[in-house]
């Protein structure tokens, strides 16, 4: 099962994941990190990740912290 | 050129000189661009350097040789630039970044006659350019004064020694009398031990994190700090490396002061004085930073009149004035540029003066 | 069983957090930089001069040995750290502000001299720290705090195609330019990045990368909106590509 980590502490919101992950299972979540920050969630119920670290590699911040493939 | 290291006395100019004991310090890095009165540095730099498979670097400007300085002495090696007057003016910036890195520069400084481009004559115009700097910031440099080409080699040992001991930035103030006139030497060898860089010198964090060299503290208090730390050392410096040379100061009336290849007149000077029944002392500076105030304030306590001798036109008088605080008065005897007055000349000035 | 395919790479500090703004492209090329020291195994090795401006702290970022450069001086002084150090791997990461405006004698004269370091050059068109002012690579037409209304010929003149300007210099071995626009792109930056360090490693000469970026504060745009900007305007004609290789070109350069 394929599947992201996200350290919700490092986002800063820019959204860029969103729009790359192919299977948009990346949304903007209802909470706040410290910084303020509405940060983003990761969202599969039905198992769809690819695993294709599109995400990560797109992530400036480095909020996106793994990727599993499998 | 000297072809080898003698061991005894060998006639040569202040510049390759200078170059030579570079040598024999174990510098490892020249980085240079040309400029009058002291170009002969690098030229016999280039040669020697290459030869002893050591670095050598004609940079494209005196901004690059100094931060080539910069860099190579970041991992701990001896390395230096040399320079003069408008172009040591270029380097101010790095020299304030090397005083906050804490980084060993050695920086040759052979003056010249100056404001802009001035001329190639020698000159002590740039007293205020050593000792206070035009960079931004707390910082200082310690500065040593060479007045003979025989010093120009041991105060070139020095240089290195001292800039590794404190890990401050160290210019050697020469001028363009000094670079160009010949003098029998010696060259001794190297006599400092060696300082251990290896608890900062950068060379590749193996098994450890990564060590940074940096003056950047974007917090107000990381800064106080630092600065604090920074005059601790200044402090330790003064108390330690402060020299001078002084004759017939106990018993005179009158002290006069002067530093570099100018104080040899003055010292003929004061024997003229003496000579004339005038109870007159010398004193030289020898580390115009640390300046030797203390002493010149115990000495304005037994005298009744110091002259500062300068070839500009009044710098050093300002430190001097500061250290005797008031307790006699200081007086100026100058040239503005030029080789400095002859014997003759400071005496009736100071006949004049008392 | 599922492999990890992504993790924070290792000459990253620990729990590294970047001081960039949201959405600069500044953390995506830090990021590929310590994945190549990873693929490499260079950090242990390394010494890399920071420069002025958005990365001068970069330092805290990537887990090497360090030194500050004053601005525009980084390749002096990582000249002065080769020679020092020849068996060092060696290189700097600054702003187009940085490299090609106040610094460019120093990058061009390291490149002439076929120093054998790597320079990555981050390319977003604007003096991004100091709030967003004219830069040497800012577009002619491109809104600036000093150049309210736009680059015009009259007043401000051409921007500088750096990598094209280093790959002119006998002493380059390896000259790019690519973009963080998308994540092929990035991708393609990444093989770039490490060629530049590899002509290092080869003792070719001067490696160089010119990352085309976003700065979505002083764009006043959104990160997105950004990267549509730098494909549409800036790789119009900041054109990607290779300028110069000289392990492929048949180009001879001395070794040192």
């Amino acid at each position: 099962m394929s599947r992201i980590v996200i350290d919700s502490e490092k986002c800063k919101a820019c959204y860029l994941c969103i729009n790359e992950c192919p299977k948009k299972l990346i949304k903007i979540g209802n909470t706040a990190n410290s910084l303020g920050n509405r940060v983003v969630e990761f969202d599969d119920p039905n198992n769809e990740c690819l695993g294709c670290a599109m995400c990560a590699a797109r992530c400036p911040d480095l909020a996106i912290t793994e990727v599993y493939k499998g | 050129m000297i072809t080898e290291t003698p061991t005894k006395k060998i006639l040569t100019k202040g510049n390759y000189a200078i170059a030579q004991a570079a040598i024999n310090a174990g510098c490892k890095c020249y980085f240079g661009y040309p400029i009058t009165p002291q170009s002969e540095i690098g030229e016999y730099m280039s040669g020697k350097m290459q030869e002893l498979n050591r670095a050598y670097v004609s940079a494209e400007s005196e901004l690059a040789a100094i931060n080539m300085v910069i860099g190579a002495c970041s991992t701990g090696v001896k390395a230096m630039t040399s320079s003069s007057s408008c172009a040591v003016a270029l380097m101010q910036e790095a020299l304030t970044y090397a005083t906050s890195d804490q980084l060993p520069v050695v920086l040759v400084s052979v003056m010249r006659g100056g404001p802009g481009l001035g001329n190639i004559y020698p000159s002590q115009g740039d007293y205020f350019q050593a000792t206070k700097g035009g960079g931004n910031g707390d910082y200082k440099l310690i500065v040593l004064a060479p007045s003979t080409v025989q010093e120009c080699v041991d105060l070139t040992y020095k240089a290195f020694y001292l800039a590794h001991k404190y890990r401050n930035p160290t210019m050697l103030l020469a001028d363009g009398l000094l670079g160009q006139m010949m003098e029998p030497v010696e060259f001794k060898e190297y006599p400092y031990p060696e300082i251990d860089n290896s608890s900062w010198a950068l060379t590749g964090a193996k098994g450890r994190d990564g060590r940074v060299i940096r003056s950047y503290a974007p917090l107000a208090d990381d800064q106080c700090v630092f600065l604090e730390k920074l005059f601790a050392k200044y402090r330790t410096i003064e108390k330690n490396e402060t020299e001078w040379e002084e004759i017939g100061t106990e018993d005179a009336d009158v002290i006069l002061v002067s530093f570099g290849s100018t104080s040899r007149n003055v010292k003929t000077a004061m024997k003229l004085c003496r000579e004339k029944g005038i109870k007159a002392g010398f004193f030289r500076p020898i580390t115009l930073y640390p300046f030797p105030s203390a002493r010149l304030n115990e000495l304005a306590s037994k005298t009744k009149k110091m002259i500062s001798v300068e070839v500009n036109m009044g710098q050093m008088i300002n430190d001097i004035r500061l250290a005797v605080n008031g307790k006699v008065p200081v007086e100026l005897i100058h040239k503005p540029v030029g080789a400095p007055p002859v014997p003759e000349e400071i005496l009736s000035q100071i006949e004049e003066l008392i | 069983m599922a492999t990890q395919v992504f993790k924070i790479p290792e000459s990253l500090r620990e729990d590294v957090k970047y001081s960039f703004c949201p959405g600069c492209d500044h953390g995506v090329a830090v990021r590929l930089v310590a994945e190549v020291l990873d693929e490499l195994e260079l950090r242990e090795k390394s010494v890399l001069v920071a420069s002025i401006g958005c990365s001068v702290t970069l330092y805290d970022f990537l887990n090497v040995d360090s030194i500050e450069a004053p601005h525009g001086r980084a390749l002096a002084e990582a000249t002065g750290v080769k020679r020092a150090c020849p068996d060092k791997f060696v290189f700097t990461y600054q702003g187009d502000g940085d490299f090609a405006s106040i610094g460019l004698a120093e990058s061009l004269h390291a490149a002439l001299r076929g120093e054998n370091v790597s320079a990555i050059c981050i390319n977003n068109t604007t003096y991004g720290m100091t709030g967003g002012q004219l830069g040497p690579t800012t577009l002619l037409g491109q809104v600036t705090t000093t150049s309210p209304t736009g680059r015009n010929l009259e007043y401000y003149g051409y921007p500088i195609k750096i990598a094209e300007h280093v790959a002119l210099c006998d002493g380059t071995a390896y000259s790019a330019r690519v973009s963080l626009d998308s994540v092929a792109n990035i991708r393609k930056a990444k093989q770039a990045i490490k060629k530049a360090f590899e002509v290092q490693l080869q003792g070719l000469g001067f490696g160089f990368v010119e990352i085309l970026s976003t700065c979505p504060t002083n764009w006043k745009m959104t990160p997105s909106q950004a990267h549509d900007r730098v494909r549409d305007e800036m790789m119009k004609i900041f054109v990607p590509g290779v300028y110069k290789d000289v392990t492929t070109d048949g180009t001879t350069h001395k070794m040192r």
